[in-house]
C-alpha cells in the first residue's frame, strides 16, 4: 500500500452476488447488472437478484450498456438486449460465430464485429456491414453523426455505414486492440499489442505515440470533461492529458493510484475528476486528480481474482464491480 | 500460475488430407474422461466430435519488436482470452491448423503474448504425414517441410497404403529433416493418447537427452537452401561467457531460417547442466538438474533450419569451449 494515510469506504461496499468470472458490472438506469461468463445475467433491484439467461446457457464473452439495456454477446453468436425488467430481446444472430467487440453509438444503433466482418444496427433495426482488411478487435462510435472507428491490423477505418464511401483509413503498422474515441471527437486512440497506445489526431491523422506500459492497455476511460484519458496496465493509473490542441505529444502523463499490482480496470467519476483503480489482486482505490487523494473501497483479498469490470452509474453516486472469481460488489457514496 | 497449472495446449498439424481430423476425432472420443476446447480453422467435410469446437480466421500477425521472424495468430490470442475466462470447463485445449500453415506462428503466440503465456503451455506439435503423397507433397509444397521440421511428434499416417520398401524411403525422407522428433508409424491415426498429449516438449526440466531417435541419421544429401537438422556434440566444459553471446546472436542473426533448436550443455564450474530450446528468434534457457556421476559432461545441440552451414555452427562452438 502507498504510504499516504488513507481514508477508507469499505463500509460503503455491499457485497452482490455474482457466481462466475464477471465479464460486465454495470448500471442499466437505476439498476445493478453483472454479465457472468457462465452465461447468466443478474438485475439487482432494491436488495433482490433476478437471474436471467439470455443466451439459453451459452456463455457470455462480452457485454456493454445501451441506454436503459444491457447488451450481451455469447457463445452462441447472438446480440441479446435485457430490460431491468428482465424482458430479452435479439438484436442480432451471428449463425454461432462469436462476437468479438460490442459498442452502443447514439440514437440507439449499436456496432459489433464477427472476425472481419462489421455491423452497425440503427435504432430502426436497419443493419449495414464492411468487411475490415483483417480481424477487427476495437470499435467506437463518433460523437456526432453516425459513424464508427474500427480497430484492426495495421491501423484503424472509419466508417459512415450510410454512405456507399470507402472508409477512410487511419495508418500504424501492428495489431491495433481497444479503441476508444474522445468525448470531443478529435482524438482517436488505440491500444496495441506490443504494450502501447496509439492515437491519431482526426483533423489532420497526426500519430500519437503513447508507450512505456509493462503489459497490454485494455481499460481506457476519458474524464467527465473529456480532458483526461486513464488507462490500465501498469502498476500506477497512467492518465494522458489531452486537453491542448495536440493532445498529450510532449506532455509526460499524470500517474496516481501506486501499488505494487497492476492495473486492470480503470473508471473515470462522471462528473468529477475522481477515477476509480481496479488491480489484478481485486483492490479497489478512488484517486482524485487534483490532490492525489486517496480512499480505499476494497481492500485485496486472496483468491479472489482480478477486477474485470467496473462501472459508475449516471449520477455517480454508485460504483458497482466485479472480478474474475465471480466476486462482486456495490459502492454507495456517503 | 504454476506451470501445472496451466491448461496445456496441443498443435495439430499436417499437410491436406494427411490424417489430422481422424487423430483429433481418436483424441476427443477415447474414454479419458478429459473435456478439451477444439480451435480449427476449417470446418472440413468430417465433421468434430466435441462440445466446445471454435473457428479461427488464422490471421498471422507480425509482432513490432524488431524481430522480423516474430509473428504470433492474432485471432488465437483472442479466443484464448476467451476461453480462459470459464474455468473447469475443459482441461486442455487442441489447435488445429490448416494444411498450408506455418506452425511457427501458432507456437510462437505460446511465447510471445504475455496474456496467453501466463494461463496456458505449449505441450508440443504433432504433425499427421501422409506415408503415401509425402514424397509428392515435399516436391511441391514448402509448409509441408515445415511442418516436419517444427514438429516433436510425427505420425506417419496410412502406411497400409504402402510398400515395405516405400514407408522406409518415406521415413528416410522424414527423417533427413527431423531426426529428433518421436515418430509412430500408424493407419487411421492410431495412436495411444500419451504418444500425442502430455508431451511436455517446451519444458525445460523435460529435456532429458538429445539423441537421433533413428538409427541411420547423417545422411545430408538434401540442398543446402532445404531444411535439415545439424546436431553437434562436444566433449568436455564450454565457456558460458562464449556460449551464451553467441547463441543468442545467432538465432537473433538466423532467427528466420532456424525452425527449431535445443541444446543440453556442460558449462565449466558449474554443477547444473544447462538446457535451452528456441523457436524461430525466440530463446528460452536455464540451469536444470545436476549432472549425474554416471553422466558424461559433454555438451550436446541441434538445429533444425534452412541453410545451416554445418561447418560454421561447428567452428563456433568449437570457440565457445572452456
Amino acid at each position: 500500500m502507498t504510504t499516504q494515510a488513507q481514508t477508507s469506504l469499505t463500509q460503503n461496499v455491499t457485497a452482490l452476488d455474482g457466481g462466475d468470472h464477471v465479464i460486465t458490472a454495470a448500471f442499466i438506469g437505476a439498476h445493478p447488472v453483472l454479465a457472468l461468463a457462465d452465461g447468466c445475467v443478474k438485475i439487482i433491484t432494491d436488495g433482490q437478484t433476478k437471474s436471467l439467461a439470455p443466451h439459453t446457457g451459452a456463455p457470455v464473452l462480452l457485454g456493454c450498456v445501451a441506454g436503459d439495456t444491457l447488451l450481451t454477446g455469447g457463445e452462441d453468436g447472438k446480440i441479446i438486449a435485457t430490460s431491468a425488467d428482465g424482458s430479452l430481446t435479439e438484436l442480432a444472430d451471428n449463425k454461432g460465430r462469436w462476437v468479438d467487440a460490442l459498442v452502443a453509438g447514439p440514437a440507439q444503433s449499436i456496432a459489433w464485429s464477427c472476425g472481419k466482418s462489421v455491423f452497425c444496427r440503427d435504432g430502426k433495426g436497419q443493419i449495414r456491414t464492411w468487411d475490415a482488411p483483417s480481424s477487427v478487435r476495437g470499435l467506437g462510435f463518433l460523437p456526432k453523426g453516425y459513424r464508427l472507428a474500427i480497430a484492426h491490423y495495421n491501423g484503424a477505418s472509419l466508417w459512415f455505414p450510410n454512405s456507399e464511401a470507402k472508409p477512410e483509413s487511419l495508418d500504424w503498422k501492428g495489431s491495433h486492440l481497444d479503441l476508444t474515441v474522445s468525448p470531443d471527437g478529435r482524438f482517436i486512440v488505440t491500444s496495441m499489442q506490443e504494450n502501447t497506445l496509439h492515437g491519431w489526431r482526426l483533423a489532420d491523422k497526426k500519430d500519437m505515440r503513447m508507450s512505456g506500459y509493462p503489459s497490454k492497455v485494455r481499460s481506457l476511460s476519458w474524464s467527465h470533461d473529456g480532458q483526461w484519458l486513464a488507462t490500465s496496465g501498469a502498476e500506477a493509473a497512467v492518465i494522458w492529458p489531452f486537453k491542448d490542441k495536440d493532445g498529450p505529444m510532449g506532455k509526460p502523463p499524470r500517474e496516481c493510484g501506486v501499488r505494487p499490482a497492476k492495473i486492470t480496470q480503470v473508471a473515470f467519476h462522471p462528473k468529477s475528476l475522481v477515477l476509480a483503480i481496479g488491480y489484478e489482486d481485486n483492490c479497489i482505490l478512488l484517486c482524485r486528480l487534483t490532490d492525489a487523494a486517496e480512499l480505499l473501497v476494497r481492500r485485496p483479498v486472496d483468491g479472489a481474482g482480478s477486477i474485470t469490470s467496473m462501472a459508475w452509474d449516471g449520477a455517480g453516486k454508485r460504483l458497482i464491480f466485479g472480478t474474475s472469481e465471480g466476486q462482486a460488489g456495490l459502492l454507495t457514496l456517503p | 500460475m504454476s506451470a501445472e497449472d496451466k491448461i496445456p495446449v496441443t498443435v495439430l498439424t499436417g499437410y491436406l488430407g494427411a490424417g489430422k481430423t481422424t487423430l483429433l476425432n481418436r483424441i476427443l472420443t477415447e474414454p479419458h474422461g478429459k473435456k478439451f476446447a477444439v480451435v480449427v480453422n476449417e470446418f472440413g467435410e468430417v465433421g468434430i466430435d466435441n462440445d466446445l469446437v471454435v473457428g479461427a480466421d488464422e490471421e498471422v500477425f507480425e509482432m513490432n519488436n524488431g524481430c522480423i521472424c516474430c509473428t504470433v495468430r492474432g485471432d488465437l490470442i483472442r479466443i484464448i482470452e476467451s476461453l480462459m475466462k470459464r474455468k473447469g470447463r475443459f482441461d486442455a485445449i487442441i489447435v488445429e491448423t490448416t494444411g498450408l500453415a506455418d506452425p511457427a506462428p501458432v507456437a510462437q503466440t505460446f511465447f510471445v503474448d504475455q496474456d496467453v503465456a501466463e494461463k496456458t503451455r505449449l505441450d508440443a506439435v504433432v504433425t499427421v504425414v501422409d506415408a503415401k503423397w509425402l514424397s509428392e507433397r515435399l516436391k511441391d509444397a514448402p509448409e509441408a517441410r515445415n511442418q516436419i521440421a517444427f514438429a516433436d511428434v510425427l505420425i506417419l499416417n496410412k502406411t497400409d497404403l504402402v510398400t515395405e520398401a516405400e514407408l522406409a524411403a518415406v521415413e528416410a525422407l522424414i527423417r533427413g529433416i527431423n531426426p529428433y522428433a518421436k515418430l509412430h508409424k500408424t493407419q487411421r491415426s492410431a495412436v495411444p493418447l500419451d504418444a500425442v498429449l502430455g508431451r511436455n516438449a517446451f519444458d525445460l526440466d523435460r529435456i532429458l537427452d538429445i539423441e537421433p531417435d533413428f538409427l541411420e541419421p547423417g545422411h545430408h544429401h538434401h540442398h543446402s537452401d532445404e531444411i535439415g537438422s545439424i546436431a553437434i556434440t562436444v566433449e568436455g566444459d564450454i565457456n558460458p561467457e562464449k556460449f551464451m553471446p553467441w547463441i543468442n546472436e545467432f538465432t537473433q542473426v538466423r532467427g528466420p531460417d532456424l525452425l527449431r533448436c535445443k541444446g543440453i550443455l556442460a558449462f565449466k564450474n558449474e554443477p547444473r547442466r544447462f538446457v535451452f530450446q528456441g523457436v524461430h528468434m525466440i530463446l528460452d534457457g536455464d540451469l536444470q538438474r545436476d549432472w549425474r556421476e554416471d553422466e558424461t559432461r559433454q555438451s550436446k545441440m541441434v538445429f533444425i533450419g534452412r541453410k545451416l552451414n554445418r561447418q560454421e555452427i561447428e567452428a563456433a562452438v568449437e570457440a565457445c569451449r572452456a
